[in-house]
């Protein structure tokens, strides 16, 4: 068997795929190979050469009609007869909601190990190392590969891209076999969502059980408003009481802004998991016992109904 | 009739985690064991199911390195019809690419089924790989990610909720289904529940009982090690005569940090 070699990555996602070539870049320096993109659509041509500026050497480039929207048995086909074909040492996969399934089907037909959201990628004596939160964010474990190639699933926003610059690649152009879909899109609508990206958000004053109803997120509202922020919500708030979609925390948003500030969330450790990236948490909750203050930089017991308001006039104050 | 497969992992029950303090290493042998919650949410959708379309079973499925008899009875009581535990002590180390293969080779001992459905992700190790890993093996359709499942007639047809839609999909059956937590809330037994479940049926594999080929449960990752999260947090109380003097106290503070200028 030949050796397998060159750092790979593949998303769905262009926006994903640009930040793993920024990790990916320092892999491929450090291993001494050449780092690819796969690059699969219809007439995307042009990111091709715009994979090459923002880091990659080479980009596997198909292009074809049938591949205009990702559909799960097709992508296979495609990345997995590349994968044989060309045999990169490490494959970074973008951990989407799609992409991530697409990984572990990815992984079974090539017989190797997926490790999934890795925040964290080492080199330790020429082997990938993939660091990941684990145990409902409990702790973090550390993992290394024993097959080939090795094989990551990369969440957004955990790498940064680099600065697009002027240099030279290869793009390879390619034809391949494509599979028969074994399961059928006939509706996407979208989400009720707030409309604004939280995992993007500097500041987030996010609510919990405490909130008492649903319209009372006005209170956060207000405060994010004086802070120029967003609005976030835990868990419960959305799966139990059904008010909102989404949620921050392990199982759903993991944001890292610069000021989070929680309401009446009590700090389980799936909501801290997801929040553990912040620069200063402020805890707000009526209970001194709450966990949450174990984890906050600032924390205040008191009844969000009363601080809230105050803090908002403060900061309006203060800030003038 | 109708056959659905549901796929348990006996999860290491996260909130009852406790920490060496010393080494910051985890207590994971000793910590309490429960059915995986996005499991449960797989469960609980099969028995809804069951409910609408009367002649359905549910079986399901455990492949664990202990004895997880007891959360199984659990699974029982909740309405599964039958539990099948696949345990040996050759399991210790297995990934999700072993796990998957054992949940396959027990499906195939099993037989026909119309629907494998399994949790988006597991508890404790939170991978979310082995559902989709095991529709591969089994040639299966595969929808990810589902908070509504609807049947009609042999056609599966679920709603998914990704980062920016919901996507409604359909497939023929068989198919294998990972659902979210999203998707319903989970009932919890009654006593009469429990009763009953003790009549009803565990059937104990062994690794040799399904050939398992050691050679394909041999870990494929390997984890170096698991400490707990460093917390390095300030932890300053804040508080005064009023709400007002609290809010002006950390107003500054917010300020003072840097985090709270527009």
């Amino acid at each position: 068997m030949s050796e397998n070699k060159g750092v790979w990555v593949f998303s769905e996602k262009y926006d994903i795929m640009l930040e793993m070539l920024g990790k990916g870049r320092e892999i491929a320096d450090k291993l001494q190979t050449e780092l690819a993109a796969v690059l699969i659509g219809r007439n995307v041509q042009e990111k091709a050469e715009e994979l090459i500026k923002y880091g990659a050497d080479k980009v596997y480039l198909v292009d074809n009609p049938a591949l205009e929207c990702f559909q799960a048995e097709a992508f296979l086909s495609v990345l997995h007869d590349l994968v044989a074909n060309y045999k990169p040492e490490i494959l970074l996969i973008g951990s989407t909601k799609n992409g991530k399934p697409f990984a572990a089907r990815l992984a079974t037909r090539l017989e190797t190990g997926c490790i999934p959201d890795c925040a964290r990628l080492d080199v330790e004596e020429g082997k990938l190392t993939g660091e990941r939160i684990t145990y409902g964010g409990n702790a973090i474990a550390k993992v290394a590969f024993k097959s080939k190639p090795q094989m990551a699933t990369i969440p957004a926003r955990a790498f940064e891209r680099l600065e697009p610059q002027d240099r030279s690649g290869e793009v390879i152009k390619l034809d391949v076999k494509i599979e028969e879909p074994k399961t059928e899109i006939v509706e996407t609508k979208p989400l009720e969502t707030s409309g604004v990206n939280i995992e993007e958000a500097e500041i987030i004053v996010s609510c919990g059980r405490g909130l008492e109803k649903k319209e009372d997120k006005a209170l956060l509202e207000d405060l994010a408003k004086i802070l120029n922020g967003q609005v976030g919500n835990s868990r419960p708030l959305a799966e139990d009481r059904k008010w909102f979609t989404e949620w921050v925390g392990l199982s759903g948003h993991k944001v890292k802004p610069k000021l989070y500030i929680a309401c009446g969330i009590s700090g389980v450790i799936q909501h801290v998991a997801g929040i553990r990236d912040s620069k200063i948490i402020v805890a707000i909750n009526s209970d001194p016992e709450a966990p949450i203050f174990e984890v906050a930089d600032y924390g205040v017991v008191g009844d969000l109904y009363e601080i809230l308001p105050a803090l908002t006039e403060a900061l309006g104050k203060q800030l003038q | 009739m109708k056959r659905i497969i549901v796929c348990l992992k006996q999860a290491v029950d996260v909130s009852q985690l406790k920490v060496d303090p010393k080494t910051s290493q985890l207590l994971t042998a000793s910590a309490p064991r429960k059915i995986s919650d996005f499991d449960k949410n797989a469960l609980e959708e099969a028995i809804r199911i069951k409910e609408k379309l009367s002649q359905v079973e549910i079986l399901t499925v455990t492949a664990s390195a202990e004895d997880a008899k007891p959360v199984l009875r659990e699974a029982l009581a909740i309405g599964a019809d039958k539990a099948y535990l696949i345990s040996d002590p050759s399991f210790q180390n297995v990934d999700t690419s072993g796990t998957a293969y054992i949940l396959t080779e027990a499906v195939k001992k099993i037989g026909e089924f119309d629907l494998i459905l399994c949790g988006e992700a597991s508890l404790d190790s939170f991978s979310g790989l082995v559902g989709s890993r095991l529709a591969e093996l089994l040639k299966l359709p595969l929808i990810t990610s589902v908070r509504k499942i609807t049947l009609q007639d042999n056609t599966v047809i679920a709603e998914r909720t990704l980062e920016d839609v919901y996507e409604t999909v359909k497939a023929k059956m068989p198919a294998l289904i990972t659902v979210t937590r999203e998707i319903n809330q989970p009932r919890i037994p009654s006593l009469m529940m429990i009763m009953k479940a003790s009549k009803k049926e565990i059937v104990t594999w062994t690794a040799t009982d399904l050939g398992i080929q050691q050679e394909k449960i041999d870990a494929k990752i390997e984890v170096v090690e698991v400490l707990a999260p460093k917390i390095e947090r300030k932890k300053i109380m804040i508080t005064g005569e009023n709400k007002e003097e609290i809010a002006e106290k950390l107003a500054k503070a917010l300020i003072q940090e840097g985090v709270a200028g527009r």
